[in-house]
């Protein structure tokens, strides 16, 4: 996204962005007759003020790494993965299965079906993948597509094939279950669970991957100039399908962590969770790097989180944390205006 | 006499650097202005500031006398200048006349009066001698009749003063001399001329006067009469510069390159290539010399694997490559330098050291078990850097903070540095200044007598010329007669290449 910019403007550019929209968030409030200080007092103290929304807090953080990561990989390799909320449901859904279906030792099978949620999301975008590298298509148009049937799928399997007509599956046991009984009483029996480790780790996977490996300089190559990539002798229709893959797995693992963390079974959505969608504004304003999305995601996360308690305590409704997230998605978006502004800043410094 | 245009005192300043620092041009009414510079030295910015692109810090426009502030190419427009751009600004779908029409179309109603217009169109093209069909579709002429419709859009717009930016870079040696007739004509009906280039034989051919960049500052400005090319080349590059490349006889030994019964088809489906043969042996330069578009890039990209080879052999030391990928040609012993730097020699955004190693990263030592070791690469980009003399501030510099020269000496580095039996290179110093295209030959040459086969293709005569052992003449997807360049002239292959063969009797000589 950023890469005409020098790295001081890379860093500086979501920074401000995130400030100019607290400050038009601040300016909303007080046109709407609502305390901004009362109100952004409420949203920090509802997301990080005692250990029960810590613990939330981090909970809602660990999708969003996954999201975000899923997003920026496939963007990495010039591939817009608009499917990642699709590919979180199918690693969802395949993730509780697996939870249900064995009776295993958990050191198996805890890890089966957390594979399980990567390979689902992995197959998931693998089709768009095959399409976009055999047949040319659009990856936007199949990836959204796919979001609408994995939706319709995945509520299908969880009414028919999981459960027994019901609007919920069973809970995963625990030999499945990410949750995580010290940090429930360390945080005051909030629903963070392991996942957040996980979360991390596939961080530094996706670093590791992208930046230090062969195949990372490939997808890079890739993603910047086809012609060239093929001018050197690499496969561009092989790296167009690994990186969907890839980025599919990272979602499928971000729906696995909500499957058999934060809510341990699956249930019937009636909408899409918008998790996955959340995934591309946070890869946008993490600027596309493993440790941009993790702060982007903690910001998300604290964001959404904090919203939810603001009402209660200072009246200021919910929808006000959209309209901030949504003002900071414009600012990164249109990052040419804020380099423009610092350029005539250095200038008139000088 | 007077001036039409008077840029007094330019400067325009680039974070980092100076582009143009307090240059002075002045342009008579009437005459032919060359402005003469290496690549980066800062024509095109001083240019761009002419045409309303570029704000300047400091310094002046007077155009006819008054002083002016050019915000934007519209008020360019309104003032009389106009800009042939290197690169044509043309909708290929669209007719000559809507193309010239584009943005200020004559109405009936709400209609555009396309009558009105090629008529208008015909009217201009006949005045100037522009023989441009007003209802063709540009898709459908050549590149020469589409620079003629850039002529005709800056004219139909009024324009009074025309801006060239190196105009006969993509054209055949008769096309240049069409090109040269109309600046002619152009001078004679009252317009001025400003010609940007690093040709040294058209300034002298065509040009009254010239003003010399260096590193962004005005060198001089001199009367083209009495001027030597040297005299110019070494006012463009600060040093004396030799134009002939030196080398001697070569030496060639055992066929490396051997293509036989070729065929291969363009994007279009359309046979490009048609039951070529060529061969090229281990230590002598073919020069490939030809009209675009005669199935020049068609050939190269077959030979690479970038193409898929409808029949016929590509032999490598026997070894027929013409079903292998790029990667196996690659590594059997192919170096390619690209024609076009930007599309398939770079990845512009990578640092220029990640580029230096495209095509062997995955080998020892740049890596080990999938893992990449950068330590290994900076060495060799620093390696290369220095000496290809590459001018970067690090090898982490992204290749697109590059000049073209230094874009394209890292190519050549890395191509040459591979070390492969045959290294074809195309159009390798297309766009480059004089400095660096006696280092690029100097280079290609010094592979030939280290044994290597060199496919060489040009559409510079002068360099097929200077720098070939042998000359394949290409013409319509076939070679139709190999020449020695010793005895060879401009003149002769430029008729061979426009398809006519001027040797009554002689058989063809593949």
């Amino acid at each position: 996204m950023f890469n005409q910019f020098s790295r001081w403007q890379k860093i500086l550019i979501p920074v401000i962005s995130v400030i100019l929209g607290l400050i038009v968030g601040a300016i909303v409030m007080l046109v709407s007759g609502y305390n901004p200080i009362e109100g952004y007092t409420a949203l920090l103290s509802g997301s990080l003020g005692e250990g029960f929304y810590i613990g939330e807090t981090v909970r809602q953080i660990t999708p969003y790494i996954f999201a975000g990561l899923a997003v920026a990989f496939a963007f990495r390799t010039g591939l817009f993965n608009i499917g990642v909320e699709g590919q979180l449901l199918v690693g969802w859904v395949a993730s509780v299965w697996v939870g249900l279906a064995f009776d295993l030792p958990k050191v198996i099978h805890l890890p089966m079906a957390i594979l399980a949620g990567a390979v689902a999301g992995a197959l998931w975008a693998f089709i768009p993948g095959l399409l976009k590298a055999k047949l040319r298509v659009h990856e936007v148009i199949v990836t959204i597509m796919m979001n609408y049937i994995a939706l319709h799928l995945c509520n299908y399997l969880v009414r028919y094939v999981i459960s027994d007509e019901q609007n919920t599956t069973d809970r995963v046991p625990e030999s499945a279950s990410l949750k995580s009984p010290f940090f429930e009483t360390l945080t005051e029996f909030s629903t963070m669970h392991y996942g957040i480790f996980l979360a991390l780790a596939a961080a530094i996977i996706y670093f590791v991957v992208l930046e230090k490996t062969t195949t990372g300089f490939e997808l890079r190559s890739v993603g910047f100039n086809q012609h060239a990539s093929e001018y050197a002798g690499m496969n561009v229709n092989r790296n167009i399908i690994l990186s969907m893959v890839i980025s599919g797995a990272f979602a499928g693992l971000g729906g696995a962590m909500e499957g058999l963390g934060t809510f341990g079974y699956g249930f019937i959505h009636g909408a899409f969770s918008g998790v996955g969608f959340d995934g591309i504004a946070v890869a946008l304003l993490g600027g596309n790097v493993a440790s941009g999305i993790i702060l982007a995601a903690a910001l998300f996360g604290i964001l959404k989180q904090g919203a939810l308690i603001m009402p209660l305590q200072s009246g200021v409704p919910t929808e006000l944390v959209e309209i901030v997230i949504a003002i900071i998605i414009f600012f990164v978006a249109s990052s040419y205006i804020i380099a423009y502004l610092l350029q005539r800043l250095r200038k008139g410094a000088k | 006499m007077d001036y039409v245009i008077e840029m007094l005192d330019i400067r325009k300043e680039f974070p980092g650097i100076v582009a143009n620092d307090n240059i002075t041009l002045q342009l008579k009414k009437g005459e032919i202005h060359a402005l003469l510079g290496e690549n980066g030295a800062g024509k095109s910015t001083l240019m761009n500031v002419l045409f309303g692109l570029y704000q300047p810090e400091k310094g002046e426009i007077k155009v006819r006398g008054e002083k002016v502030k050019i915000t934007s190419p519209n008020v360019a427009n309104d003032l009389g200048i106009g800009m042939v751009h290197q690169h044509f600004m043309l909708v290929d779908t669209f007719t000559v006349t809507e193309n010239i029409v584009l943005g200020m179309e004559p109405k009936k109603g709400i209609n555009i009066d396309l009558k009105r217009a090629e008529r208008e169109v015909q009217e201009i093209s006949d005045r100037y001698g522009l023989k441009v069909d007003p209802k063709a579709r540009i898709a459908d002429i050549s590149v020469g009749m589409q620079q003629r419709v850039e002529i005709l859009k800056t004219l139909y717009r009024g324009a009074e003063i025309l801006i060239f930016d190196e105009p006969t870079a993509v054209l055949t040696p008769q096309e240049i001399k069409e090109l040269i007739q109309i600046f002619r004509t152009l001078i004679a009906e009252g317009k001025s001329i400003i010609l940007i280039t690093h040709k040294l034989k058209e300034i002298i051919e065509v040009c009254d006067r010239v003003t010399v960049i260096r590193k962004g500052v005005g060198i001089d400005t001199l009367d083209v009469e009495g001027t030597t090319p040297t005299q110019l080349a070494s006012l463009m590059v600060g040093r004396e510069v030799t134009f002939k490349t030196d080398k001697t006889d070569s030496n060639p030994k055992h066929s490396v390159l051997e293509i036989t019964k070729l065929n291969v088809k363009d994007s279009r489906g359309v046979n490009a290539v048609k039951d070529l043969d060529l061969s090229v042996r281990a230590g002598e330069i073919v020069g490939i010399a030809g009209v675009d578009g005669n199935g020049q890039s068609e050939l190269i990209e077959a030979i690479t694997g970038l193409r898929k080879v409808t029949s016929g052999k590509i032999e490598l030391n026997g070894k027929d490559l013409s079903s292998y990928k790029t990667r196996k040609i690659t590594e059997a012993g192919v170096g390619h330098i690209p024609q076009d730097r930007h599309k398939h020699g770079l990845v512009l955004d990578f640092p220029i050291g990640d580029n230096m190693v495209l095509q062997t990263y995955y080998h020892k030592p740049y890596s080990k078990y999938s893992l990449l070791n950068n330590k290994e690469i900076n060495k060799q980009a620093k390696k290369l850097i220095q000496e290809f003399d590459v001018r970067t501030p690090s090898e982490q510099t992204p290749a697109r903070a590059l000049s073209g020269g230094n874009q394209q000496k890292a190519i050549i580095g890395r191509e040459v540095d591979r070390d492969p039996d045959l290294l074809i290179a195309a159009q390798p110093t297309r766009g480059l200044d004089v400095g660096a295209i006696e280092f690029i030959h100097k280079r290609l040459i010094e592979q030939r007598d280290n044994g290597k086969a060199v496919l060489l293709v040009s559409f510079e005569l002068e360099e097929i010329i200077n720098v070939s052992d042998r000359i394949a003449v290409i013409y319509d997807g076939n070679i139709i007669e190999i020449v020695d360049p010793k005895t060879t002239t401009e003149q002769e292959l430029g008729l061979l290449m426009a398809g006519s063969k001027n040797k009554a009797g002689e058989t063809e000589n593949v």
